[in-house]
Parts: C-alpha cells; structure tokens; sequence
C-alpha cells in the first residue's frame, strides 16, 4: 500500500470547492477523504469507467449525475470495493485501498431497494456492522439506539423489515450505515423507489442529518437534478463512463460548458447562434439576424479558433420576460400556452428554432399566433460548445 | 351429497352449477380410489390378516419385532441420513460457488445438473461399478500400482459404496431447491453486509445460510425421502450386508412369498414417506413465499 499525496483544495463557504478551483479564497493543503488516480473500469471488456480523477475533502457532498449507464454507479461500487479497477488507484483518507476487500474499507453504504437483512429486526439490522467488528453488547445496544433516534425510528427497533412502509425501511438502511460511523457514505439513488413527497422529506432529512455530522463524506448517486441541486456541494455530471462536466450546482446551472451538461442539467432553450465578437466578459452573437449580447464563455479566452464558429445561446425560460425593453430584444411567434400552476409555459418560435418561455401563473399569456418581442439580461443567458 | 342435490339454491349457486361441482370432483376421485387408494388399503389389509384371513396383530408384532427388521430399519436410516448429509453440505458447496464465484461456463454445469435429472438411478449404481467395484477401472488401477489384492470385496458392496452412489444421484435433488433459494437472495444485502464489515464466512453464516434455510429443509427433506425408498441403487450393488426396508420388503414379497410381512414393512415405509413429504411441501411453501417477497 501506498499514501495518496495530500491535494490542495479550495475551501468556500458551502464547503470543499473544486480542486485548484477558483474559489476566491486561498487553497490550503488537505488530504482528500477520497481519492480516485486515473480509474478505469472494464465490464466484460467494455469500458464503464474511463480513467477517472476525484478528489473529495472532508465534509463535501458530492453528487454523481446521469442517465442510465454513464458510469455514476460504478464509481460508487469501485469505492466500496465490489468492482476491481482496471487501471488507476483508489484511496481513503490517504490509505490506498485499491486492493482491499469491501469489508475491510469501513464505509457506509445505502442502495436504491434498501436491502435490508428480511430475518433480522430493524436493531439487528442496524447492529449489524457492530457485531461484524466484535464490539461489546453494551456499546452495540448503545450505538444502535442513538442511531435509529437520528433517523427518528426509535419505535421501530423490534420490527422487522417488511413491516415498514419503504420510506422507513431507507430510514433504518441509512442508520444502519451509520452505525459503524464511516467517514464516508455513499449513497446510490437512495430515494428512487420512493414516491415524490416522500422524496422530498427524506431529502431534507439527509441534509440535516449531514448538517449534524458536519465531517462526514457523502457521495450521492441520483439522474434527478432537483435531488443533486439540492444535496450537493459540488456536482459530477457523467457520461459514458466520463466526467462530463463538474462544478457547483450553481455553476453548472447557470454556465453550463456543453449542449449536454445544458439539456441534461435544467431544460434550457439552446439556440444556434453566429459569434461575431468575444472579450474577457461579454460576447456579440447573432441569432436570426438581431444582434444580442451575452455572458462571454468561460472557454473562449483560451481558444481563440472558437471565434466565429457556431456555438449555442443557452437561455432558461425563466429568464426570459414577454414585451421586453432592455438592451437584448428579439421577436418572437408565439405557438401555444400552457397554464401548469405556478408557471405559464409558452411555446413560441424565433424563425425556425422552438423556445419554452416560462412567466409567473397569475399573469395572462400572449394569445397563439400573435408576435411578441422577448428580451433576456446579459448574464441571464451564456454560450456553450455544441457537444 | 344428496342434500346437496335437492337443494334448489345454496347463497345464490344454481342447482346445476353444484351438480357440476360435484361430477366434477366425482371423476378425480374414482380414479384415485382405483390407482391409489384400493392398493393402499389392500396392502393394509394385508398387514393385519391371520393365516385364516381373520384380522391379527400377529403378523405385524413379529414382523416388527423381528432382528432383520430392526436391523434394515436401523440401515435404512443411516444411509439415509449420511447421504442426506453429505448432499446438503455438496449441494450448499456447489450452490454458493455457481452464486459467489461464479466460473465461465456455469451456466452449462446448470444445465448438466437438470440433465442429471433425468437419469434412472440405477445407472449411476452400474456407472460406479465399472468404475470402483470388483473389475472396475479404479480398483484395477489401485491394484497395479499399490499392489492392493484385486479379488477382495470392494468397499462399493458395503456402506459407503451404498452412500457414495446415492450422494453421486442425489446431490442435484438438493442442488436445485437451493439454486432456487439463491434467486430469492438479494445480491445486495450480500454486498451490503460486507460493506458493513463482515467477512465472507460471516457473510455466509448470518445472510446467505439464513436465507437458504427454507431451500436447505426442502432440498434435504425430498433427498431423506428418496434415500429412505431407494431400490435400484440397492439392487445394482448388490450390498449383501446392507439391508434396507425397501431391499427387506422385495426380499419378504418376492423371495420369501411373506406377503404380510411384507405389507406391515411397506406401511409403515410408506406412513414415514407421507410424513417426510408433508415436511417437503412445508419447506417448498416457505421457499415460495421467500422467492415472491
């Protein structure tokens, strides 16, 4: 076995930044609580995993997004030590495990169906990884309590697992990765099988519960963006077994570096678009003839051969605002409106090229078929590589 | 019956939908009573018959009291218990590798093993002969190189010949139910349990063999109740000093024309093979609602 090398991180408010991010705040040197070195995963050949970097400091949620198949999972496993990496190293806290088995790594895991013991009763369960490691029955009927009262089901030790409705039975797996007091925690779409309200409460309950252990390492699995908006410090967008794009939800929000890191992460309205001129902080871009001014993109300043290529406009439909005045106006033709409560969706049309415009519900839409001029501020929209 | 049929309407049921109902079942149990039931009770008849055809105790005390037949009854239950064994700790060794360590071409062993199946027991008796018995292949082998004496009895004519061709036919009977047992299992909890801290031994010990429990009792149950019935791995072997009661039924009926002793071995055979399967249906049931949870 070999230590990882400390890596230096950039520390924000909300937590651990980027590695060598731009953060504004001075980077100080930390050894990450995980560490993955050029990781590759092969299944029956086919590459799952290419050549992954991660580095996760104490304390960080970090949240793995994707469809199906791009690999967020697999780097879960590799972690927990179910899938061998082909290549590449993978250390905890410093200690390389790459070779260890998964019993002998010490962290917590939650899984989508739960997988709880069905013959032991929900102590049991959560007492489970204590008896694995010898502790004294005291210290386990301890430990075991304060856990279930953590996730609030105190109540429930003597029951067994099929008599818990599904949001309890996460309640009682996540206790039961606890226990052992891991120093990371992985969580692979822990709330998938549970229906939306249930969603949603058990997703501010993991929150608090992070909030209660503040140095704890949470990797979260999940292909819903509202769950990684809303848990993680820093998000990992993948892609055939590749980080896409990463950042913190804001960023990649609101500049995202691609077409695909843009559709998957929020509906955005992408928009192809001429580029006629880029500085340090503003760009001059062309769309059906109306010259719009936008947020420069991040990797222009770099690459000064993107000029006049043809990137996308990405512009949220909440940003954009009917019978506008400001410095960015266009027209555009509207096609139908759709009241859904909060919001009006509108589907309107700039020459060829579909939009959705979202405007507050308890305003009155524009009627099909008429023409209206729609506007966006600057730093409300950005362009991104047509990838 | 006939108040059923003279009854108009029973909480709504037409009278012809009853009438249907009871030709129905009618059918099914004229033709069991025929196929089963009479031999049955022909055989018990038998079993309490005196010489002049007046019912008695007689043939059954000293059938039952009889040294050859405690003897075969004392047999009977240690071959049948040691195979049972020995198939249950192959079978749980050969299941948990086709699961946890899976091999390429596991998949046609599985077929291999449904194959083996099929096959008359017997067969394998004959197979082990021509392999360890008196000319066998292996004993001859033995002979050459340790200059073992080729003409002495070959341990295939005794105990453990008996064990080891019922343990060779039997094993896939136990394989099955516990291949079975392993679909119910959730490769997670595995996974989830070694994660916790637990190494593979304990992971077997307190997930795995607790969720086979049910495939464990119904695999071990069916394989007790063949090995205590088994004849034709008796008869190909020819083990002259390991009576069994099916061998001692055959002997009384067909060797010794005691057609009364011969019933009261094969009723009471035939009580502990209900109560064997009765304990099979049970463990399959608990299988079932293990595989559907």
């Amino acid at each position: 076995m070999t230590d990882a090398s400390p890596v230096a991180l950039t520390r924000t408010a909300s937590g651990a930044e980027l590695i060598g991010g731009a953060g504004g705040a001075a980077p100080v040197a930390v050894t990450p609580r995980i560490a993955l070195e050029g990781v590759s995963v092969r299944y029956h050949g086919a590459l799952a995993l290419d050549s992954i970097n991660l580095a996760v400091a104490p304390g960080e949620v970090v949240v793995l997004l994707g469809p199906s198949g791009s690999g967020k999972s697999t780097i879960l496993r590799a972690i927990a030590g179910f899938l061998t990496p082909s290549q590449g190293r993978i250390s905890l806290a410093g200690r390389d495990v790459t070779d260890l088995p998964p019993h002998a790594r010490g962290v917590g895991m939650v899984v989508q169906n739960y997988a709880l013991f069905p013959h032991l009763r929900v102590a049991e369960n959560v007492g489970f990884g204590l008896r694995a490691r010898r502790r004294p029955v005291a210290d386990i009927t301890e430990r075991v309590a304060a856990c279930l009262d953590m996730v609030g089901m105190g109540r429930f030790a003597d029951r067994l697992p099929r008599e818990l409705s599904g949001g309890q039975q996460q309640r009682v797996a996540i206790a039961r990765a606890l226990a052992i007091d891991p120093p990371v925690l992985l969580l692979d779409e822990p709330l998938s099988a549970l229906d939306a309200p249930l969603r949603a409460g058990l997703l501010e309950e993991i929150r608090a519960l992070h909030a209660r252990l503040p140095d704890l390492v949470i990797v979260y699995v999940t292909h819903d963006q509202n769950e990684a908006i809303a848990l993680g410090d820093r998000i990992l967008l993948m892609r055939d077994g590749r980080i896409a794009a990463e950042g913190t939800p804001r960023a990649l929000h609101d500049t995202p570096p691609h077409r695909y890191a843009a559709e998957f992460f929020g509906q955005a309205n992408l928009l192809p678009v001429q580029l006629d001129a880029c500085d340090a902080e503003l760009a001059i871009v062309t769309l059906e003839g109306q010259r719009l001014t936008v947020r420069a993109p991040a990797w222009h300043a770099s690459d000064d051969r993107a000029l006049g290529a043809r990137p996308l406009l990405c512009l949220r439909p909440h940003a954009i605002t009917l019978n506008a005045t400001g410095l960015n106006r266009i027209e555009a033709r509207i096609l139908a409106t759709h009241w859904m409560g909060a919001v009006n969706r509108i589907e309107a049309a700039i020459g060829p090229h579909r939009l959705r415009i979202d405007v507050p519900g308890s305003t009155t839409p524009p009627a099909p078929g008429s023409v209206v001029t729609i506007g966006f501020e600057p730093d409300q929209a950005c362009l991104v590589a047509d990838l | 019956m006939n108040r059923l049929l003279i009854t108009p309407i029973v909480r709504g049921v037409p009278r012809s939908s009853i009438l249907n109902r009871v030709l129905r079942l009618a059918l099914p149990v004229c033709v069991l009573s025929v196929l089963l039931l009479y031999p049955l009770a022909h055989m018990a008849a038998a079993a309490f018959k005196g010489a002049a055809g007046e019912f008695s105790l007689g043939p059954a005390t000293r059938m039952l009291g009889s040294p050859l037949f405690l003897r075969a009854l004392l047999h009977t239950f240690e071959i049948a218990a040691t195979a049972t064994i020995l198939c249950l700790l192959l079978g749980l060794a050969l299941a948990v590798l086709f699961n946890l360590a899976p091999f390429r071409g596991v998949q046609v062993l599985g077929r291999v093993v449904d194959t083996y199946l099929a096959f008359p027991s017997f067969l394998i008796a004959l197979s082990l002969t021509f392999l360890y018995g008196n000319a066998g292949l292996v004993t001859a082998l033995f002979a050459r190189l340790f200059g073992a004496d080729p003409h002495a009895a070959s341990f295939l004519y005794g105990f453990w010949g008996v064990v080891l061709a019922e343990v060779t036919f039997y094993t896939p009977f136990v394989l099955r139910p516990l291949l079975a047992g392993f679909q119910s299992l959730d490769p997670a909890q595995i996974e989830m349990a070694s994660s916790l801290g637990e190494k593979p031994w304990g992971v077997l010990r307190r997930i795995v063999l607790p969720a086979l429990l049910p495939a464990l009792l119904a695999g071990g149950s069916l394989c007790l109740l063949l090995t205590i019935n088994e004849f034709g791995i008796m008869l190909v072997m020819g083990a002259k000093n390991v009576i069994t009661l099916p061998v001692l039924i055959y002997s009384e009926a067909v060797q010794q024309f005691d057609y009364s002793g011969a019933s009261v071995i094969a009723l009471g055979n035939a009580m502990l093979s209900f109560g064997l399967f009765a304990l099979y249906r049970t463990s399959l049931t608990g299988l079932s609602a293990g595989l559907a949870r």
